[in-house]
């Protein structure tokens, strides 16, 4: 059943990396981690497809497809968002948010 | 009903924590963002550890929730002022259960743990305890409540909306993508189903969109107002949002969510699956 997974940059054991696309990465202020923030992976047309809350060292994680994604932050310090193109493996993405 | 009967903001939440009569009840799909802080006297109540029964696949009957109301110091004239994260989809599902055993006074507050976090309003980690109740709670409310052969009989008849992601409808995913992709035996959508992804109902802040904007999402998706309707997605709680929007917001007679949704219909043995994008 559904249950939300924590959210670190140590992918778990036995993560499929051959059939799909791990997107992963940091929701950073500058240099700095930002916890809790609202993270959303976006399709190529800019549909919602998930959204997690980063943890406290501002980590986030996705499982996709092939395809043209957006990940975008959402926190009380601001948003920002990152493009990314995959195929299959793992890609890393910080997102860097502002005022 | 209607968003006023409903929905209540944050600003109205903030100002009713103490007010009598109000039970605040937080329900997520991360079951312990309870316990990291919650709203100053909510009690949480688990989708997964006090909603779902622990043997048989499905949720605690009427006994076990009365069970768990009297426990939490619920009574039956109480209103329950529910709220979670993840936009609130949990607890939309713990709103449409509790309708289902007919609670009458419940809110949700719109946009949910997100909003408050946003808003920068205070979170506690105080141990919120009750005095018990002996709740009496009534029969399961079945008209609210569709199963898989309701699913295969609405087929051509009725509005069926898949509420995914447009990836999961297509069968690309098996799953929210920030879930591993716990899937169903096969992929894909019930013949005929229109996709409105539960998220076009929402605001980035996790709040509803207005009544003009919903009306006209649905009937742009193809919504047929003189027809019933079955909401379902992957195991319920995001159809429990979508159910409502269609009922509680605007109003709409005789929606029923599938709760056994694609992970019960894709494992189903021979009902007919379509693949494919999202008609535009």
């Amino acid at each position: 059943m559904c249950a939300a997974p924590e959210q670190t940059l140590d992918l778990p054991p036995g993560t499929d990396t051959v059939t799909q696309a791990v997107i992963q990465g940091r929701v950073l202020a500058g240099a700095e981690p930002v916890a809790g923030a609202h993270v959303r992976l976006l399709d190529g047309t800019g549909e919602f497809t998930a959204e997690v809350v980063a943890s406290p060292e501002g980590s986030f994680r996705f499982y996709a497809g092939p395809g043209s994604w957006t990940v975008r932050a959402l926190s009380r310090g601001g948003s920002g968002q990152s493009d990314v193109a995959t195929r299959y493996g793992v890609y890393s993405v910080d997102v860097l948010v502002g005022a | 009903m209607s968003r006023a009967e409903n929905l209540v903001t944050t600003d109205w939440a903030n100002d009713n924590l103490n007010t009598a009569g109000l039970v605040f009840v937080e329900v997520d799909e991360d079951t312990s963002a309870y316990d990291g802080g919650h709203l100053p006297g909510a009690v949480k109540i688990s989708w997964r550890d006090d909603l779902r029964d622990a043997v048989k696949n499905d949720f605690i009957d009427k006994a076990g929730l009365e069970k768990l109301f009297s426990e939490k110091g619920i009574a039956v004239d109480d209103t329950i002022v529910l709220y979670g994260g993840n936009n609130n989809w949990f607890a939309a599902y713990a709103y449409w259960f509790f309708t289902l055993y007919g609670h009458e006074k419940i809110v949700l507050i719109d946009g949910g743990r997100k909003k408050w976090e946003l808003d920068g309003r205070p979170l506690t980690t105080d141990t919120v305890t009750r005095p018990a109740t002996t709740y009496t709670a009534k029969d399961a409310d079945l008209s609210i409540r569709a199963f898989r052969d309701d699913t295969v009989a609405a087929i051509g008849t009725k509005n069926l909306i898949d509420v995914r992601s447009p990836g999961e409808f297509a069968g690309q995913l098996g799953a929210p993508a920030h879930l591993p992709q716990e899937n169903a035996q096969r992929r894909g959508h019930v013949p005929g189903a229109i996709n409105i992804p539960w998220s076009k109902a929402a605001n980035e802040d996790g709040t509803f969109k207005s009544d003009a904007e919903l009306t006209e999402l649905y009937a742009d998706a193809g919504f047929d107002d003189s027809k019933e309707s079955i909401a379902y997605c992957r195991i319920g709680e995001r159809s429990s949002h979508t159910w409502f929007v269609l009922s509680e917001l605007l109003g709409k007679k005789n929606v029923k969510n599938y709760d056994g949704s694609w992970l019960e219909y894709g494992t189903l043995i021979g009902v007919p699956i379509e693949l494919g994008e999202p008609a535009k």
